[in-house]
């Protein structure tokens, strides 16, 4: 108990099957997960598709229950959902129906104790939704709809929507893989700001080699069928880092480090494509 | 803005054109009112009948709008229900269908024997006939919900209900004004087929009392009003429908 109390996140030997099915014939989606991550980490993981990624972001929130071992987030057994976490997935998910400050101040209709103080705080919560927006570039836009923005600007909105309620942690589910280079640098040095102004929690599921290693102080790989964290590389650039960074040697070393891991993982798996593969489902 | 103008014209002007040439055709080939009356025979009816017509009409409508509103009461509630369960979706669903394709002027007979001449039967029919689109269509907007914008609210351990009444209701919304044009229509239907054995009043009942009279402008003069009482509903909810749920309608003309 104590030593799950000293990180933030603990996967301990977690495995999961989809169904009983799957685990009759010992198909994992991912396979014996091991992570410690500490307050205020930054983490990214990273792997070819289909690795089992998003499952792990399912445990992590507590979207899916682990068929074995035990996942402990902020020193709490992960029963159910977690109500200390934001998530932004690759598409902005907005609702059409409300506006942008609409649905950033959703999470804040959904989540004790914003919940019942709703309707008589909601001026403040309002500013703070502005306030947000603003940080991010949104100024100007809170009343727009969300198919009045482009691309970026709804996945902006959507990472403000993550952020409202102060969460300790905050899952990005490829968040920016739908988005033009410039856009998803732009987008980096946004997040970067926000995680150095707040130290929330980041956990970064992505298959961007350049953009974990900006981003995050350990970067994680992940092996395909059966998903399993194969490497662990902590990030010791300075920070805080410009993009300019992303240009240096130092750097560039790194990204090819992480792509010679994935290219192996790659080879390993390509004789065995003929193969049914499990974690289609995902 | 010309070619706008023509289009928002464009149904006025297919139906002035088309009673023209209905005149036209009749004057020309002298066809007998007694067969088929000409526009401005229907009209002088119309005229003539006013009153009668006006009562007629009135209680047809009241009584369609009862019918529609318990129909949108029942179908709400039970595709609220369908849509949200998958099991309740997998045992009604093909009981609905088999239910809907039993063609209601049969069950007039039956409900005038339970609820006698009058308004039940026709209320009834009316809703019968106008409840399953409306089922269906709320059904569907929830059954097909997007899985990412449920886990939006999932993910901060929305209950069951908040993602429905965040999520499903407003997004099932287009669906269910689109359903109700459908519905008014079919619903003005019911009450006439109904109206047209069990009853002593409205339209359905003039149509074949005139027709029995051998007054064929009259009987088409009930058929006009009939239509043009749906057409106006169906305006009405069309208006509701984009000034409610505009942002599912932004198609790349009206921009």
């Amino acid at each position: 108990m104590s030593e799950s109390a000293d990180y933030f996140v603990n996967f301990k030997n977690v495995w999961l099957a989809y169904n009983d099915e799957l685990l009759a014939k010992s198909q994992f989606a991912v396979e014996d997960i091991n992570l410690q991550v500490k307050q205020g980490e930054f983490i990214a993981i990273v792997g070819p598709s289909g690795c089992g990624k998003s499952t792990f972001m399912k445990l992590t929130t507590g979207l899916r229950k682990p068929t074995k071992g035990s996942i402990h987030v902020d020193a709490q057994p992960v029963n159910g959902p977690l109500k200390i976490s934001g998530m932004a997935f690759q598409a902005p998910s907005l609702l059409p129906w409300r506006s942008t400050l609409d649905n950033v101040l959703l999470p804040l209709e959904i989540v004790e104790p914003y919940r019942s103080q709703f309707k008589a705080k909601k001026e403040e919560y309002v500013q703070r939704a502005l306030a947000l927006l603003k940080s991010v570039g949104l100024d100007g836009y809170a009343d727009q709809y969300p198919w009045q923005l482009s691309g970026g600007m709804q996945q902006r909105a959507s990472i403000c929507r993550a952020l409202i309620h102060e969460p300790k942690m905050l899952l990005l589910d490829e968040p920016f893989g739908a988005l033009d280079a410039f856009t998803r640098e732009e987008l980096w040095c946004i997040l970067r700001d926000l995680w150095t102004e707040q130290k929330f929690n980041v956990i970064l599921v992505t298959h961007d080699l350049r953009e974990s290693v900006f981003l995050a102080d350990t970067v994680y790989v992940m092996s395909k069928s059966p998903g399993r964290f194969v490497v662990k590389r902590e990030i010791d650039l300075p920070r805080p880092r410009d993009l300019e960074i992303t240009y240096t040697p130092e750097f560039t070393e790194i990204v090819h480090e992480l792509r010679g891991h994935i290219g192996a993982i790659r080879q390993q798996q390509s004789p065995s494509c003929a193969q049914p593969i499990a974690s289609i489902a995902q | 803005m010309h070619q706008k103008s023509i289009e928002r014209w464009s149904p006025w002007i297919l139906l002035v054109g088309g009673i023209l040439i209905w005149q036209l055709i009749c004057s020309a080939f002298n066809v007998s009112e007694f067969i088929f009356p000409s526009p401005l025979r229907i009209w002088n009816q119309l005229v003539e009948f006013r009153t009668t017509i006006a009562a007629h009409a009135w209680r047809t409508y009241w009584v369609t709008m009862a019918g529609f509103g318990i129909a949108i009461v029942v179908g709400v509630l039970f595709g609220f229900v369908i849509g949200s369960s998958r099991i309740a979706y997998a045992a009604v669903y093909p009981l609905m269908t088999a239910f809907n394709a039993l063609p209601k002027a049969a069950f007039v007979p039956i409900l005038v024997v339970w609820f006698g001449i009058g308004i039940g039967p026709a209320i009834l029919t009316s809703f019968l006939i106008s409840f399953f689109p409306i089922m269906v269509n709320i059904a569907t907007g929830l059954a097909t919900l997007e899985p990412e914008l449920e886990d939006v609210l999932r993910v901060l351990g929305a209950k069951r209900w908040d993602v429905l009444v965040k999520v499903g209701l407003p997004r099932s919304m287009p669906y269910f004004f689109g359903s109700l044009k459908v519905a008014i229509t079919l619903a003005f239907v019911g009450t006439t087929v109904s109206e047209m054995t069990a009853a002593n009043e409205g339209i359905g009942y003039l149509l074949i009392s005139a027709g029995s009279a051998m007054q064929m402008g009259l009987a088409f003069g009930g058929l006009v009003v009939v239509g043009a009482m749906a057409m106006v509903m169906y305006e009405l909810f069309n208006y509701i429908e984009l000034h409610t749920t505009g942002w599912a309608h932004r198609g790349s003309q009206n921009n």
